[in-house]
């Protein structure tokens, strides 16, 4: 009898098939299982059916001489390189314009947000215009105009604008002088490393300082200062090692120093410009959900309007706006695909477009490209989640 | 847009490989009373929309020839226009039954793209266009050059290995279609714009003053231009092969849309053969016996093709020249119907 009684008092434990969470994980291991199998009988397919019909199919193409040329690169090209090195190609310069076009847009959204909720009438008007023309009007008319309407207006390179021999603007470029790093430029980079790291400390002291003490330090200046100084010593004690290539006008078309392509130029602009008129309106909707009273508790202990903005709004109002922000990183970094209309050799224009004509392996192709955007987005969504951890409101 | 549209073909592409290949294209087009043809998004002489949607050109009269071959009626067409770059997969996706779109015959796309070249409508080679203001007369003083030209072409590779080949450097701009092409070469975003010949004449008479800009003596390639169909279905392949050089014989025999009825009197075995008349070639394509007739009467033998398209009355001016017929001073040949 007691016996009896203390089984019932423990309750044993069900049989495996009873246990639900035994169950519940099985299924989703059976789920996944299943949904791994179909893409798998999919995939083998789709190559089976295309090996039937005769399309080259397998990644063997990867290794082979792509025999095209490709108007702009960061890293070693010629039309003797391979297919892989035209991935990496576009690759890069569709990370360059991304990357670009985020920070461009980022500061111009921002100014323009807060330019919207400016006091000054015209200012405020001004902000807004922009943000309603702008992102009213379609992207790829946007590059249009940016590309053919200033394209035409720039002057021939024969003709070209020229800023004291150094700096040249035409329809084939912005030329500008490229550093050539001699034996002993080192020393330079090695001052620059130790000016940025002084920068660092310097701001952590001058922050702990004001906190303790109350005091400000015109930490600005001085780091201006650091930066500019010890490369410049540098340079001059070791003898002056670096010297600039210049461009120059030889045949048809200027060569030498560095260039920016019209290409670039214009999807840049186009791009931040474009995303810039959507991060206003989230900068503005951040800023205005900050409650008044925040601004006017500031101001009553004596803050100015921009040190109230800088240092008791926006840090708020960041924790409103970079959810949003992170979407709208990734619509520039997806647009800048519209890159092949104006002949900007991106990934989709160069892999997508050229390497998969000339392979005609569109399921290899496609889904590398794919696999890219998706790591691309992936990697901003990582860290922007990161950073919005850092924003958010932190309990004490 | 532009990008999910390709993607967006991109998997159909996939998806209908996936379900095999289809044979029976003969049967779907009959059944659907249309021919479905790809063509260039706009190319004045080969295939170019007016503003109704017409279409005309040597290469939508190529495709026309087979609407009337297979449904009787030339107008029984409907085209598709496609990139350089869309294209393949158009075709082999099946959004279009065949190609009728200045595509260069070239040993990849015949063994890796899953299609197969019916024939050659026009012999090409690849040129240069400049603009006077470079001052340049032969393409050996092209080093340096900025060049415009179209993603997914025979062009792009071409132009790589002829200035590999003379030690020279140029900077390739790429666009998706000739009419952005061509208007970075009038925004004067390049000295120079390469395509097949007979296409530079075309688009030079895009420009706004086509006097700016003259096209180079030099052809850097061979570009044999012909109809395409997909891998696997033998008798479409047959069809669209035979309608072409049935046009091509038909000039020879001196078969003209003018005199074709006439001509079905003729005492000559061979023109009887092309018309139907005699023989049952037109059975053994699986079509009926007034097939090539139909082809010659609506829309001409491949002389008359040529001549209204892009010959010498039309703004194109170009000369028949190795596009003459064999016995003419030409190559264009094609194989007996017998
Ligand atoms: N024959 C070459 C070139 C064909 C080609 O696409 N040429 C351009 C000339 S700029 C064209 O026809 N463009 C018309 C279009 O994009 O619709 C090939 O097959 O690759």
């Amino acid at each position: 009898m007691a016996d009896k009684q203390g089984q019932a008092l423990t309750p044993s434990k069900p049989a495996p098939w009873n246990d639900p969470a035994v169950r519940s994980i099985v299924f989703q291991v059976l789920a996944i299982l299943a949904l791994g199998y179909f893409f798998y009988v999919i995939f083998q397919n789709t190559l089976a059916n295309m090996e039937k019909s005769g399309i080259s199919t397998g990644f063997g193409f990867l290794g082979e001489p792509s025999g095209f040329g490709i108007l702009m690169s960061m890293v070693d090209y010629t039309e003797a390189s391979s297919y892989g090195r035209t991935f990496l190609v576009g690759l890069l310069n569709t990370v360059l314009v991304a990357a670009l076009g985020i920070v461009l847009a980022t500061f111009l959204g921002f100014a323009i947000g807060v330019a919207r909720l400016s006091p000054n009438w015209l200012l405020a008007k001004i902000a807004t215009v922009y943000v309603e023309t702008l992102r009213n009007i379609p992207l790829l008319l946007q590059m249009f105009f940016w590309y053919f309407a200033v394209l035409a207006a720039l002057p021939s390179p024969r003709q070209s604008m020229d800023w004291g021999g150094a700096f040249f603007l035409n329809n084939r470029g912005f030329y500008f002088p490229r550093p050539v790093f001699e034996d002993g430029s080192s020393i330079v980079g090695i001052a620059f490393v130790i000016a940025v790291v002084a920068v660092v400390m310097l701001a952590k002291w001058a922050h702990k300082r004001q906190e303790s003490t109350g005091e400000q330090f015109h930490t600005v200046y001085v780091s201006i200062g650091i930066l500019l100084g010890l490369p410049l010593l540098a340079y001059l004690i070791s003898g002056m090692p670096i010297s600039l290539e210049y461009a120059a006008l030889k045949g048809f078309n200027f060569q030498g120093g560095m260039r920016v392509i019209p290409e670039l130029m214009a999807l840049l602009w186009a791009l931040s410009f474009y995303t810039a008129a959507f991060i206003a309106e989230i900068v503005r909707a951040g800023i205005l959900a900050v409650s008044h009273g925040q601004s006017e508790a500031a101001h009553a202990l004596g803050l100015r309007q921009a040190p109230t903005l800088r240092l008791v709004v926006i840090p708020q109002a960041l924790r409103i706006i970079i959810p949003p922000l992170t979407s709208q990183y990734l619509n520039l970094t997806k647009n800048s695909s519209l890159a092949t209309a104006i002949g900007y050799p991106d990934l989709v224009a160069v892999f997508m477009g050229t390497t998969l004509n000339q392979t005609g392996q569109a399921v290899e192709i496609v889904g590398m490209t794919m696999g890219v955007y998706l790591t691309i987005s992936l990697i901003i969504s990582a860290f922007m989640n990161w950073y919005n951890k850092r924003k958010a409101l932190v309990e004490r | 847009m532009r990008k999910s549209v390709k993607f967006l073909s991109a998997l159909a592409a996939v998806a209908v490989v996936s379900t095999a290949a289809s044979a029976g294209t003969l049967d779907e087009v009959k059944k659907r009373g249309v021919l479905h043809c790809g063509v260039s998004t706009g190319l004045p002489g080969f295939s170019n929309p007016d503003d109704k949607n017409n279409w005309s050109g040597i290469d939508a009269d190529t495709c026309r020839a087979v609407a009337a071959a297979v449904l009787g009626d030339a107008s029984k067409i409907k085209f598709t226009p496609l990139t350089a770059k869309e294209r393949w997969t158009a075709l082999q996706s099946s959004e279009v039954d065949m190609l009728s779109r200045n595509s260069t015959w070239t040993h990849t796309r015949d063994t890796s793209l899953g299609v197969n070249f019916t024939g050659v409508n026009y012999y090409d080679g690849q040129g240069f266009m400049v603009s006077k203001s470079i001052g340049v007369k032969s393409a050996k003083e092209l080093d340096g050059v900025s060049v415009c030209l179209q993603a997914g072409t025979t062009t792009e590779l071409n132009l790589a290995d002829y200035f590999r080949e003379h030690g020279m450097k140029y900077s390739p701009i790429t666009f998706d279609t000739s009419d952005q092409t061509i208007k970075g070469f009038e925004a004067n975003r390049c000295d120079m714009l390469t395509s097949d010949q007979s296409q530079l004449y075309s688009l030079r008479t895009k420009l706004p003053d086509p006097n700016t800009a003259m096209v180079l003596p030099e052809i850097i390639s061979k570009e044999p231009l012909g109809p395409v169909v997909s891998q696997g279905d033998d008798q479409w392949f047959n069809i669209v092969k035979w309608v072409l050089n049935a046009q091509i014989n038909a000039e020879e025999l001196g078969i003209t849309s003018k005199n074709v009825d006439k001509m079905k009197s003729s005492k000559n075995p061979s023109v009887g053969r092309v018309l139907g008349t005699v023989g049952d070639a037109g059975a053994k394509l699986g079509l009926s016996a007034d097939w090539a007739y139909n082809a010659i009467k609506q829309v001409g033998n491949y002389g008359e093709m040529f001549e209204r398209n892009v010959g010498l009355n039309t703004p194109l001016k170009i000369a028949r020249g190795v596009n003459a017929l064999w016995n003419k001073g030409g190559i264009m040949y094609a194989p007996p119907i017998r």
